[in-house]
């Protein structure tokens, strides 16, 4: 017998706010995190805006040691983390610490510590680094600092699976508590690669605007990166339940596809595959979804098919539906971004407020969906999906119920 | 500042100790030094004299570069220092 999941916390830090209240209170107003990038060398940058973490300070969260060997998405992990273990209000010990472990997802892990220290001996020419360069920069140390932070000691490890790997390393989490594998799973994702070799590489692509993330708009022009991060605590409902717990809402389910066609083009088939597996997964049928977090990255290619997967799967149910893109606000966090993206799913299920798409100026008859525009939406909705599908054609999606 | 004074700052920076708490006597165990911060400590010492020194970080006690106490860490950085100028 399954075993049901539940959200017992919740965290974050990413451009809306260093906190889930933060981040809720941009999110009902439409506020946006996106700005003029102030990182170095920006100037030989065409991309120059970005969601940023802003008034930030390392120094005042970590101490010089812990600096040495956290990268800027350990960091942020891990204060999300501590936000949310806090509100679950969980100590590991004994058997539960044997029984709970951290999946997270990362696409860059830290590439800012690689890009510095590629400086130094590229740039600068220098013959000699800092020695915790490699446990700084490796994606799975976010991961271990977590695990270590609070005794943590089943099964834990790292999803890559670049803009889908929140939604994989929660999937992964979810299956691991219901199926009895672990009691209490640590999940969600980080990113930060908001610098020069991080955009550089961005921009080669083509696909990133110059000016503003307007998802599902006939103006659109490309996505906007972001960073920070978002952590959950996914719990066994009886376990949450004879402790008296908080709960959240329940993960209902999960699905995954891949594409199996192209390295960067999305299939429309992948992702209706995906988020129909996550409507099965539940268990519930399409019209009983009422909100679905879009990947909605802005750019011509993602919109257009993800608006096509979800009228193939949910047909007439596709126009009562909400469907909005926080991207708009937050930016793409791309490893992490599925993470701060399932907040607006919690955030529709316990406040009852549906997160708008900011930026949105123009129909586009391609993505002719109620993409909840420019402003949040009071509503109640009683289940709901978050959508990420990743380069390389890895779709993730997740269904979250009230409870 | 004197090799000793400099030498005494990266440790005592390390041990998060004052550099008046550092004696010439003490061992990086009295000090609180860990392996992870004297492999921190070897990466100032080369930074801060300019030198590269002989240390695994698999084998610390058979390296050619003495870490017995300060005043032998001292040591080992001046001779360093006149072979390498």
């Amino acid at each position: 017998m399954p075993c049901r999941v539940v959200i017992t916390g919740a965290g974050t830090i990413n451009p809306l706010g260093h906190d889930v209240a933060a981040t809720f209170d941009a999110m009902k107003n439409g506020r946006c995190g996106i700005g003029p990038l102030d990182i170095r060398d920006v100037d030989r940058l065409s991309i120059q805006i970005g969601g940023q973490v802003r008034d930030y300070d390392e120094t005042t969260h970590f101490n010089r040691q812990q600096i040495a060997l956290y990268d800027r998405f350990t960091q942020f992990t891990l204060l999300a983390a501590r936000q949310a273990i806090a509100q679950a209000g969980l100590v590991f010990a004994g058997d539960l610490a044997d029984q709970s472990g951290v999946i997270l997802g990362t696409s860059g892990g830290g590439l800012n510590t690689q890009d510095e220290n590629y400086r130094v001996v590229y740039e600068e020419g220098k013959n000699r680094v800092h020695p915790f360069i490699v446990p700084k920069l490796m994606n799975n140390a976010a991961v271990s600092q977590v695990s270590m932070e609070f005794n943590l000691r089943g099964p834990s490890f790292t999803v890559a699976t670049a803009c889908a790997s929140s939604n994989h390393a929660m999937g992964q989490a979810f299956n691991m508590v219901r199926s009895g594998m672990a009691k209490v799973m640590v999940t969600g994702g980080s990113e930060s690669m908001l610098c020069f070799g991080g955009i550089k590489a961005w921009e080669g692509l083509r696909v990133m605007s110059r000016d503003a993330c307007r998802p599902f708009s006939a103006t659109r022009n490309g996505m906007v990166q972001g960073e920070g991060a978002g952590v959950f605590v996914f719990e066994d409902y009886d376990h949450a339940k004879a402790r008296g717990a908080h709960i959240l809402c329940e993960v209902a389910g999960f699905a995954m596809s891949s594409d199996a066609s192209d390295i960067v083009m999305p299939s429309k088939q992948g992702a209706a595959r995906a988020i129909a597996g996550a409507l099965k997964d539940a268990k519930v049928n399409p019209d009983q979804i009422g909100y679905i977090n879009a990947h909605g990255t802005g750019t011509a290619a993602n919109d257009k098919t993800e608006c096509a997967a979800v009228a193939d799967v949910f047909g007439a149910h596709a126009d009562k539906l909400m469907i909005s893109s926080t991207k708009s606000m937050h930016g793409h966090l791309i490893g992490g971004t599925g993470a701060v993206e399932l907040l607006a799913c919690l955030m529709a299920l316990c406040e009852g407020v549906i997160a708008p798409t900011i930026g949105y100026e123009e129909p586009d008859p391609e993505c002719a969906l109620d993409v909840v525009p420019n402003e949040a939406r009071d509503a109640d909705v009683d289940v709901v999906l978050s959508n990420a599908f990743a380069f390389g054609g890895l779709n993730a999606v997740i269904a979250l119920r009230k409870m | 500042m004197t090799t000793q004074d400099q030498v005494i700052a990266i440790l005592a920076e390390q041990a998060m100790l004052e550099t008046s708490d550092v004696a010439l006597e003490n061992s990086l165990d009295d000090l609180g030094i860990d392996s992870m911060s004297l492999v921190e400590s070897i990466f100032a010492i080369e930074e801060a004299f300019d030198i590269t020194v002989p240390f695994n970080a698999n084998n610390p006690s058979e390296s050619a570069f003495d870490i017995s106490t300060v005043a032998s860490i001292i040591a080992a950085v001046d001779k360093l220092k006149a072979e390498q100028a």
